[in-house]
């Protein structure tokens, strides 16, 4: 096959034409559209626009940076680590034994000094650090399924997972979380419905990264300063075979929630480094101005010679 | 009334006209053909009248039928897709789909298999849909029918594809030939028959084919009953020019040339009939031989595009490599984490195996980070081409009125290389031209007739006169008095140039009464357009030319117009006047001008020519017969041709001829500027022979004639020459080769735009030269090269030898060009077709292209199909720039299909170009607006749109590999499966659609004001590899800052006020809608130009994006997994989420926006400037910048009218400035006391233009008297003064003191000193111009046209009856004869010349 057109001469024109040209000679119709004349704004990114945008940007970012500053500042959080400390001191040696055998006390008694005032609600997390709940791996051996379904064996299938690794005995308040819509209503067995699970919901919600902290309780009172408060710990968890840490935390919120001061720094240094930007082009356009539309920045004045850049 | 024609011209023995053809020998040597015939090579049988023998092997050849199909029914699919797969991103896709159902992918199946599908599936789509158009076009062209013989004599209409070798087919007037057929008769008794070959080669003018003589007399459908005859030839060939072969009829055999030969698409010409059998069939056709394979072509940024593609999957295999490296090493800690229970056997997560692991890890990420590669934005590219190429076809500025075809883009894959040409290769006839001659002007024994001013002069006049205003209202306003006179004197120009353009319109409106019906006659001449005749000239039309005192000559230039032809008259039905046909298109245009002038040449037989003859004396028209004796055809060694013939009553033989020798001096300087407009000029001249000397030269004429053998084309010439010498010229005329509209301006806008224009042309050189300069690609001062063979080498053939010659000529071009760097004289290389053969040959092509590619402009004549499109592979390959071949006849379809873009013209000949094009034009003239508007958005529309395809998949898949980091290369990902769907198909697409459909950066109008923003395509400044690798840097800062911010922001603390702490689901969905919030406004920046369209697509994507997170999170957890109820409960609800939303998104836009702020600041672009020009409205407010900028911004243009204009504008500059130099220094001779005067800008002084003037002046009668005696004020008011005004002054000045001598009161002189002379030269010029254009309503003033040139006082050079065209002459060039004539004189001239 010869895939060109060689056929012949004069086609169009001498035979009635085909069904193809006849589309052909149609006038095109005239809109704003098909003539790509439609009304535009044509926006010039002219030294006013650039100065007051940073400048915008500048004015908005540096109070939004201080406000939520502010409020992480309100934040009283207070971060305990004990996976070292609740480990008794002949077993300092050799922690992964002391956590895998049965026989050994796990419970641990911890007191937590308030520093400030913490108004109610605290809420109180336990922190684990270098937790891949991420990897995928873990993110694929849970089946929502399952915990969606009836199934009888649920319980046991998550089981490994609901080894859970810290009991608080706490001597504070009952729990009292709202979270669990998000696993349906299943039950895991007929005596609790999974829903009611809280801590096993909570667990099974995913930590994004491999440092999390995983909302444990709430409590419903303000804490005053220099209170002390004495947390009991089941320490069972084993994170020294991987070395992660654990932490216990109790922290306020505010609107942004917890303790976060990396927002506000974020933002006052986005809105000064764009101030900052505003200020140097102030300078570099009165040292060295560019009037709008000057014809000698124009490639052909620039370089007379024609050539182009 | 055809019936008629047919019976008195019909059996016209046409062929007699043509002298020598008759006895010419056949080119080639018969004999040593003839032994060829049955070797190998030459095998082919084909039994005549007989194709039911042509039914069964051996000798069954192809059918007829021809397909220009790519694909069948069958093929379509594996064809079509491994079209598809032969891009890598594609390939890769298929991979990683097959990849996808194995266990190993990260996400669905669906995810990656669905895109792929829907990429795929479009683009085989829109194959088959091209497919079949071409197969509808196929259809067209084989159901077309052709009479052919069944039996008994009898003939029936049958189709194309249903011709068989060997069939007979008769062929009509005007019809194409339907395949190569052996010419066996024709309806004229001696068997030649008029073909035109236009589809072969672009060649315009007729060829004749004759048959043998043995089959002459089968000239009717009976007698084809019993004819049989067997044919052995050559095998199919592509070799239009060659036939060998033989024909055994009536048991003797006769040997076949290819003047028996029609080959197919042809057509008949000026032939009733022809019988033919047919000898190739379809393929086997020479023309569909000669054709090439039709490529697939992808744009040049396409190209490119992939190789940004390769890139990034360069940077794919480092993050997946880095990924599974990563794994492999943390696999062994990993053993440590009891929490993933690797006990049971993850190939995957095996520590036992960790480079296994890695090595599956790979893969994994190979497929999970194809996010990297954009696939939609393919499926978004054929989109946005697709829509592209509506707009261009439905733009109503591309739409021909005239043939109601808009322009069609064929294939939608190559818009935006249209805005990269950088050489166009254009066909002439049918492309540039019309095919259409034109009577223009004419110089009759010295009288130049007709003339216009040249568009040259006018434009560059009124550009001067706008400029000098601009520069004295600017410049010096305080100088009223200096209200320069230079001014009228380019005015001038102005007014004559627009009488001769308005002349008989501006009669049209004259309301007085006397003159009513001289009006309109006129209007009525002005009305009639008449085909071929384009002159206005009252004094030669309406038969005035015979009041003028040089009747003579004008009836003895009109005869001889009228009678060296080789033309035939036919009858028109409508009018008395008369049609005619000739060989070629030049011969009608004559004979019809001579016709309007009165000369009618209305009937010809086979030795009488008959005209109806104005008489001067009694103008009557009388009727005379001229008995033609010898016809001397033309013969491109002599260039003319001659007619002897015998008047009636006259004794005596004159002779006639075509392009004479001697000319007079004031026609050739005529001669020369109708050429250097673009003219077709040649000149009549006579003479008178006395029979005696005419019966000797004829007996030598014939015996030369009828010599057989090699000596005998040099007997002729030399008898010819014999006789065509001591001739009188009597004028030469122009005609033009009529450009198709719109040409000039086009081509002057793509020369503006950097676009070379080469011309490839079969025809001869002077056509081609004459039409270079018609279109501006050539002029005056541009130095020519002509690279051609000799007459010698090319007739010893000799393959060495031409190649040194050819070799030396471009060496020797080369070393003028490289020491003269002038650029003001660019360069202009013409070949001839012969040397372009030779001088592609591989081992002179380096040095030739050099060559070509250094000049302003390239062409090439004589240039066969085959050549047209070898040149062009050559110039696309060893230039690396775009080429777009344009070209209307099959003869163009191998350029075209070679060329990067090929261009079809659709106008009125074949559909092969537009076939094999991939945008066809109505008019040559839409190119300028489908390239430098269409072509311009395009490639920046496109360019834009792959760096921002390329920047978004970047920002979007590398933080799916920092996520990998942070889960131990585990190979999961942040996003929910859906999210990732949608990104590219839903969320992101359609700005970057609107992107690629709507983006304008400047306005089409700018775009044509500023032809040279072209360059920046050229350039390839948008889509350059600095461009390409900033944008991936942006797009990893851009997925560096959002990762980080997020991962900051979010973790660990709680970010919500009731404590909750973000999981990944909520931390996928916040950190996917910074990415959609950043992705969506970093276009919102790059995009220039908003519509609604825009403005909707962008924030609606983004709204988008929260309307489907609020669908996807209401469905039941089943379906929506990581997506339920995302927004409504948990992240919505939070202020931190929108807080961050905004952190981020302005976090990671800040570095761009920062860098275009300063880069818009220190070195803009041009659109930039320019955009911000139109948005200040300084178009309006300073329309002069605007314009200057537009000039400006040409600079480096070198072809094209305004560069002419520009060239033309500095030579008058030149000698502006050097008269000034030269009067000033005068004037400062006279009075020294003027050093300190600031001496003028000086150019290069030229000593002898000095010498020129100090001899003007010396003639003067007291120079002293004149210029002396002038306060300083005074002499620097004259330095200011034009040079033309001096002129007048001294002049006024030296009448002045005449008289006053004569009358004996010197002293009176002084008191009329110089600026009081201005005021009376002021008003002298004005009080004439009214006098001019009184006269001009007088009626019957034979020598109108000469008035205004009398009131030129300034210029003129009024002493003899100069015409226009010396007038403009004298505008132009400086270095004129200095009128010695005093004003007072040339009034009194005035005065004559009105009775």
């Amino acid at each position: 096959m010869i895939g060109e057109a060689t056929s012949s001469g004069g086609g169009g024109k001498d035979d009635s034409p085909a069904a193809v040209s006849g589309k052909k000679n149609k006038k095109p119709n005239y809109s704003r559209f098909t003539q790509q004349e439609l009304p535009a704004c044509k926006p010039i990114l002219t030294p006013g626009w650039v100065i007051t945008s940073f400048i915008v940007v500048g004015v908005v970012f540096i109070p939004i940076g201080l406000a939520s500053l502010y409020a992480s500042e309100h934040v009283v959080e207070i971060v305990e680590r004990y996976d070292k400390d609740c480990i008794p001191p002949d077993y300092r040696n050799n922690s992964l034994h002391y956590i895998q055998t049965s026989e050994t006390d796990k419970n641990c008694t911890m007191t937590i000094n308030v520093p400030k005032l913490m108004k109610s609600p605290v809420f109180i997390y336990y922190e684990l650090d270098n937790f891949y709940q991420n990897h995928r791996r873990y993110v694929k051996s849970r089946s929502d399924k399952q915990l969606r379904s009836k199934a009888s064996e649920g319980k046991k299938n998550i089981a490994w997972k609901s080894d859970q690794e810290h009991k608080f005995g706490s001597d504070i308040y009952p729990k009292n979380f709202q979270n669990g819509s998000l696993i349906g209503g299943g039950k895991l067995n007929p005596s609790i419905p999974l829903s009611e699970q809280v801590d096993l919901i909570v667990w099974m919600r995913t930590a994004a990264l491999p440092n999390f902290r995983k909302l444990y309780g709430k409590i419903e009172k303000d804490l005053q300063a220099n209170t002390t408060i004495t947390v009991t710990i089941e320490n069972n968890y084993n994170t020294y075979s991987f070395g992660g840490k654990k932490k216990l935390v109790l922290s306020t919120t505010s609107w942004i929630g917890g303790k976060n001061s990396f927002l506000g720094r974020a933002y006052i240094a986005i809105g000064g480094l764009c101030l900052f930007l505003a200020v140097c082009f102030v300078f570099v356009y009165l040292l060295k101005p560019r009037p709008l539309g000057d014809p000698s920045y124009l490639s052909w004045n620039r370089n007379p010679s024609g050539q182009m850049n | 009334m055809h019936e008629s024609s047919r019976r008195t011209r019909g059996k016209l023995r046409w062929s007699k006209l043509y002298s020598f053809s008759c006895l010419r020998p056949h080119t080639s040597d018969p004999d040593s053909a003839q032994e060829l015939i049955g070797q190998p090579g030459f095998s082919r049988v084909v039994f005549c009248n007989e194709p039911q023998l042509h039914k069964r092997k051996p000798y069954k050849y192809t059918s007829n039928s021809v397909s220009t199909k790519k694909y069948t029914a069958v093929t379509f699919l594996p064809k079509a897709l491994f079209e598809q797969f032969r891009r890598v991103a594609n390939l890769y896709f298929l991979l990683t789909a097959a990849l996808s159902i194995t266990s190993l992918a990260p996400v669905k199946p669906l995810t990656l298999i669905g895109p792929l599908v829907f990429v795929v599936g479009i683009s085989m789509l829109k194959e088959a849909v091209e497919d079949w158009y071409r197969f509808l076009q196929d259809l067209n062209v084989n159901n077309r029918t052709v009479k052919a013989h069944a039996e008994n004599g009898l003939f029936v209409d049958k189709l194309w594809r249903e011709i068989s070798v060997g069939d007979v087919v008769k062929v009509k007037k005007d019809e194409y030939f339907s395949s190569d057929l052996l010419l066996l008769s024709s309806s004229y008794e001696d068997g030649v028959c008029y073909v035109e070959t236009m589809n072969l080669d672009g060649e315009t003018s007729l060829k004749i084919k004759r048959c043998l003589e043995a089959t002459l007399h089968l000239n009717e459908d009976e007698k084809f009953s019993e004819f049989k005859a067997t044919t052995r030839c050559e095998d199919p060939n592509p070799s239009l020019y060659t036939f060998v072969g033989n024909l055994e009829f009536e048991s003797k055999i006769y040997p076949l040339s290819p003047t028996q030969i029609l080959l197919r698409d042809s057509k008949l010409r000026n032939t009733d009939y022809v019988y033919g059998a047919v000898i190739f069939s379809g393929h086997d056709t020479k023309v569909v031989r000669n054709s090439t394979m039709s490529p697939s072509k992808r744009s040049r940024l396409e190209k490119k595009m992939d190789k940004v593609i390769y890139l990034l999957f360069s940077m794919l295999l480092l993050i997946s490599l880095v990924t599974s490296i990563g794994s492999s090493v943390v696999i062994k800690s990993v053993s440590q984490w009891w929490y993933l229970s690797l006990e049971d056997s993850d190939p995957l997560f095996d520590p036992s195996n960790p480079s296994k692991s890695g090595f599956l890890q790979f893969i994994r990420a190979l497929i999970l980070y194809g996010y990297l590669i954009p696939i939609s934005l393919y499926v978004s590219i054929e989109i946005v081409k697709m829509l592209q190429a509506r707009f261009i076809n439905k733009d109503k500025k591309m739409y021909d009125e005239a043939t109601c075809k808009s322009v069609q883009a064929r294939t939608s894959n190559l818009n935006e290389e249209l805005g990269q040409v950088e050489i166009i290769l254009s066909d002439k006839t049918g492309t540039l031209t019309c095919n259409q001659m034109e009577f223009r002007k004419c110089s009759i024994a010295g009288f130049s007739y007709g003339g216009n001013i040249n568009e040259v002069d006018i434009a560059a006049s009124k550009r001067m006169n706008t400029e000098t205003e601009a520069y004295r209202s600017s410049i010096d306003q305080s100088d009223t008095t200096s209200q320069s006179l230079e001014m009228s004197e380019f005015s001038v120009v102005d007014i004559i140039a627009q009488q001769a353009i308005l002349r008989g319109h501006e009669n049209a409106d004259n309301s007085n009464a006397r003159n009513s019906r001289l009006s309109d006659v006129r209007k009525e001449s002005v009305i009639k357009v008449i085909k071929g005749f384009n002159f206005r000239d009252d004094r030669l039309m309406n038969n005035q030319w015979i009041y003028r005192s040089d009747f003579f000559d004008m009836t003895m230039f009109f005869r001889v117009m009228a009678l060296c032809h080789t033309g035939i008259p036919v009858e028109d039905g409508q009018t008395d006047k008369l049609k005619y046909e000739a060989e070629s298109p030049e011969e009608v245009a004559f004979l019809i001008a001579s016709q309007e002038f009165g000369f009618q040449f209305f009937q010809r037989t086979q030795s009488l020519m008959t005209l109806k003859e104005l008489d001067p004396s009694s103008g009557k028209q009388v009727k005379r017969e001229y008995k033609l004796l010898n016809l001397l055809e033309f013969s491109s060694s002599r260039k003319r041709m001659s007619v002897i013939v015998r008047d009636e009553d006259a004794s005596s033989s004159i002779g006639l001829q075509i392009n004479g020798g001697a000319y007079l001096e004031s026609t050739t300087s005529h001669l020369s500027n109708y050429a250097e407009d673009g003219f077709r000029t040649l000149a009549f001249a006579y003479r008178a022979l006395e029979l005696a000397e005419y019966e000797q030269w004829n007996s030598i004429f014939t015996q030369a004639r009828t010599t057989v053998g090699p000596e005998r084309e040099e007997l002729l010439e030399h008898a010819t020459e014999m006789i065509e010498k001591e001739l009188i010229l009597l004028g030469v005329v122009a005609v033009e080769d009529k450009l198709q509209k719109g040409v000039l301006e086009c081509i002057d806008k793509l020369a503006q735009a950097g676009i070379k224009i080469w011309l490839l042309t079969g025809d001869k050189k002077e056509t081609a030269i004459n039409i270079g300069f018609s279109c501006s690609l050539l002029r005056q001062d541009m130095k020519q090269f002509h690279v051609c063979l000799s007459k010698e080498t090319e007739s010893k053939n000799h393959l060495k030898d031409m190649k040194e010659e050819i070799l030396h000529q471009i060496e020797s071009s080369y070393q003028v060009m490289c020491q003269d760097n002038n650029k003001d004289s660019p360069f202009a290389l013409v070949v001839d077709g012969r040397a372009l053969e030779i001088a592609l040959k591989s081992d002179v092509r380096g040095q030739f292209l050099q060559l070509a590619v250094n000049c302003a402009s390239v062409i090439c004549c004589r240039v066969s199909p085959k050549h047209k499109a070898l040149i062009t592979r050559l110039v696309k390959k060893h230039t690396g720039k775009t080429t777009l071949a344009i070209g209307d006849g099959a003869n163009d379809v191998g350029m075209i299909q070679e060329a990067d873009i090929g261009v079809g013209i659709s106008g009125m000949e074949g559909m092969q170009a537009i076939m094999a094009s991939d945008f066809s034009l109505p008019q040559f003239r839409f190119l300028e607006r489908l390239l430098i508007v269409h072509g311009h958005w395009c490639y920046k529309r496109i360019s834009k749109m792959v760096l921002y395809s390329v920047y978004k998949n970047i920002a979007f898949g590398l933080t799916l590999f920092y996520y990998e980091i942070l889960t131990n290369f585990s190979g999961d990902s942040l996003y929910d499966d859906w999210y990732m769907v949608v990104f590219n198909v839903f969320l992101t697409s359609m700005p970057v659609i609107s992107l690629g459909v709507f983006e304008q950066d400047v306005s089409s109008d700018v775009c044509l004001q500023f032809p040279s923003l072209y360059r920046q395509g050229q350039r390839n400044i948008i889509f350059s590899w600095s461009r390409v690798v900033g944008w991936i840097l942006n797009g990893i800062v851009a997925a560096s800052v959002i990762f980080l911010a997020n991962v900051y922001i979010f973790s660990p603390a709680a970010f919500r006020q009731e404590g909750h702490v973000a999981d990944i689901t909520q931390f996928g969905a916040i950190m996917y809608t910074c990415i959609i919030w950043t992705v969506n406004c970093q276009i919102a920046l790059i995009i220039t130009h908003f519509t609604w369209i825009q403005h909707l697509f962008i924030w609606g994507s983004i709204l988008l994006w929260y309307i489907f997170a609020l669908a996807y999170g209401a469905l039941p957890p089943d379906y929506s997994q990581r997506g339920f109820k995302i927004l409504t409960e948990s992240i919505g609800a939070a202020p931190l989420y929108w807080v961050a939303t905004f952190l981020v998104t302005t976090a990671a836009l800040l570095p761009y926006f920062t860098h275009i702020a300063v880069q818009r600041l220190l070195s803009p672009m041009d659109d930039h400037i320019i955009r911000e020009m139109k948005h200040c409205k300084k178009d309006v407010t300073e329309n002069q910048m605007w314009l200057r900028e537009q000039r400006n911004s040409q600079r480096s243009t070198q072809v094209g009218f305004s560069a002419r204009v520009d060239a033309r504008i500095r030579s008058f500059k030149e000698g502006l400035s050097l008269k000034r130099i030269s009067i000033y220094n005068n004037l400062l001779g006279f009075s020294g006391n003027l050093k300190t005067q600031p001496p003028q800008p000086s150019p290069p002084p030229a000593a002898a233009y000095e010498a020129k003037i100090s001899q003007a002046f010396s003639h003067m009668d007291n120079r002293q008297d004149i210029l002396g005696n002038n306060s300083p004020e005074i002499i620097r008011w004259l330095c200011n003064l034009s040079e033309s005004e001096l002129d007048m002054l001294i002049r006024l000045k030296s009448l002045i003191l005449h008289r006053a001598k004569a009358i004996g009161h010197d002293e009176l002189a002084k008191n009329f000193d110089l600026p009081t002379l201005r005021a009376v030269g002021l008003l002298l010029m004005e009080y004439l111009k009214g006098k001019v254009k009184d006269l001009s309503q007088v009626q019957g003033l034979t020598k109108l046209v000469a008035f205004p040139e009398c009131c030129n006082l300034l210029k003129g050079n009024p002493g003899e009856d100069s015409s226009m065209e010396e007038l403009k002459a004298c505008i132009g060039i400086d270095e004129r004869k200095r009128p010695t004539k005093r004003p007072g004189e040339e009034a009194t001239k005035l005065k004559k010349q009105r009775f």
